[in-house]
């Protein structure tokens, strides 16, 4: 098998992405470097980037909605996690 | 939605196995009942490793194997003990495993299919809506709301999985504790089933399950794991989330460094990943549960944290199963008193108490805390098998020690003194 970057690997998923709402939001005011730390191991979909100024960057739209996140850091850089509106999100098939 | 209810007998909220199973039990006694699950379909929103043991379910759907959407059914376990360059395999195989079939399930297909038998039976399987809000009268929770609308119910059952941000909503639980939380994230690898029998050695129909221990997560707490369906493999790995920030490589990489792996990597070649998934595994063990009821109210599956990781067996859809079914079980007593307080629905406990579930959480429930304190279970002793292993088959002309005298010098690398405490410490812990 031919490594696969985590993004290739979530293109093979079926996401009905809800254009208008985020289900998570995050704190981008807050600088805890230990914290974004965290979730930039952490999160399985790779959804926590580093901008060029050392910023947290989050884009919800690959979310795969573990939870890992809030419980890493719902108390410091996570300002609202919640599910996707009715029936959005990510939609396993084959897992 | 069903004509002339306005007031449900039992409203069950998350459509896996946990909250279908209570359903199904509840509707087939004749219970008018509505589930409520926020994915398209029953099993969208849900992932496992993927291997079921089917005993609870066959106590509750006779011969479900027939009729059900299984994979394969296990002939073969394997435990790999890795080490960055190689490893150790035992393979287990024997009809003793017939006596109690453990199944690979695709949860998608699985789930939908137990939503059908529920739907059978008399439930109201209601999908892509969110449950965000319990409805609550006087402290007491009486349905649920979603959006405009209230939907009533004597008892609302909770099965709204690992997160049950509903549970801690009505503070029946709190927030998960790093430590006693795991993520797992999985790859689902398309490979010819011809292939899959070739590169494990099964008949059709026939399924391995692997767990793997040592390099995979790089010596932290976790392991990977393997399981064969039909034509597709199912490759992950499991780490505590508290552990995650002192690890030297993110968690999608832990993934990519086992199925490069040597040892692993064999098993996939030529697959093509076809979907990539991510949930989290209670660990907590029986020390981390939370209040399993309140008044009008009963948590089940993930969201009352039934999970039992051993580190050669992990159990979740099993232990869900019956405690949807115990739930059922418990609300139909309650109905029969007319009272569906906390008091009234504490028989669920009791079920609970009388069944495998607490008996296997209670017997296994200083496990996390040795697995947490014993790292050398997840390295050390991959590094042992691999020393002791070595010098057994490395033949190159120098002098060959007896087996014990090897042995002997591949536990002074650990170190006999940890090895003992280790013994020790795992058997209190059992």
């Amino acid at each position: 098998m031919n490594r696969m970057s985590v993004d290739d690997k979530l293109g093979t998923n079926m996401f009905r992405v809800d254009e208008e709402h985020a289900h998570i939001t995050i704190k981008q005011e807050k600088v805890d470097h230990k914290e974004i730390h965290k979730l930039l191991l952490a999160c399985p979909a790779h959804l926590y980037t580093l901008d060029e100024e050392g910023g947290l960057q989050f884009s919800y739209e690959g979310c795969l909605e573990c939870g890992t996140c809030r419980v890493l850091c719902g108390k410091s850089l996570i300002k609202d996690w919640d599910y996707p509106e009715n029936g959005k999100g990510v939609l396993y098939r084959k897992s | 939605m069903k004509k002339g209810i306005d007031k449900w007998d039992a409203i069950v909220v998350g459509g896996g196995l946990a909250g279908l199973s209570a359903a199904y039990e509840m509707a087939r006694n004749g219970l008018e009942v509505m589930v409520v699950e926020r994915g398209e379909h029953c099993g969208a929103k849900n992932v496992s490793g993927g291997r079921l043991y089917g005993h609870s379910l066959e106590k509750m759907i006779p011969g479900f194997a027939k009729e059900a959407p299984i994979e394969r059914r296990i002939v073969r376990e394997r435990l790999a003990l890795l080490t960055e360059d190689g490893g150790t395999v035992i393979e287990y195989g024997s009809d003793r495993l017939d006596a109690a079939p453990s199944y690979s399930v695709n949860r998608s297909e699985f789930d939908q299919w137990l939503a059908r038998k529920a739907e059978e039976a008399g439930a109201l399987v209601i999908t892509g809506i969110t449950v965000r809000e319990l409805y609550m009268e006087e402290g007491k929770v009486c349905g649920i709301c979603s959006d405009k609308d209230v939907f009533r119910s004597d008892v609302v059952i909770l099965a709204d999985g690992v997160n049950s941000l509903l549970a801690q909503k009505i503070g029946m639980k709190k927030e998960w504790d790093p430590e006693h939380v795991a993520v797992g994230v999985k790859e689902v690898i398309k490979l010819d089933s011809q292939k899959i029998n070739m590169h494990f050695g099964l008949k059709d129909g026939e399924g391995t399950a692997l767990m793997a221990t040592g390099y995979v997560t790089g010596g932290k707490i976790g392991g990977g794991f393997l399981y064969t369906n039909k034509d597709t493999v199912s490759v992950g790995i499991v780490t505590t989330v508290g552990d995650t920030e002192h690890s030297e490589v993110a968690v999608p990489e832990m993934l990519e460094r086992f199925e490069q792996h040597p040892m692993i990597q064999p098993l996939i070649q030529e697959g093509k990943v076809v979907e990539y998934s991510a949930h989290l595994v209670p660990e907590g063990g029986k020390k981390a549960l939370p209040a399993l009821v309140k008044d009008g109210v009963i948590l089940t599956g993930d969201a009352a944290g039934f999970v039992m990781n051993l580190g050669f067996t992990v159990r979740g859809m099993d232990l869900a199963i019956e405690s949807g079914r115990l739930a059922a079980e418990a609300v139909l007593r309650a109905r029969a008193l007319g009272d569906f307080s906390q008091a009234s629905l504490s028989q669920y406990e009791t079920l609970l108490n009388e069944s495998f579930v607490m008996r296997d959480m209670a017997q296994y429930q200083n496990f996390p805390g040795f697995m947490a304190s014993s790292h050398r279970l997840y390295d050390d002793y991959s590094q042992m098998a691999d020393s002791l292993l070595a010098q057994l088959y490395v033949v190159d002309g120098n002098r060959q020690d007896d087996i014990l005298t090897k042995a002997a010098r591949a536990a002074a690398k650990v170190g006999l003194v940890n090895l003992a405490l280790d013994g020790i410490r795992g058997l209190g812990a059992l």
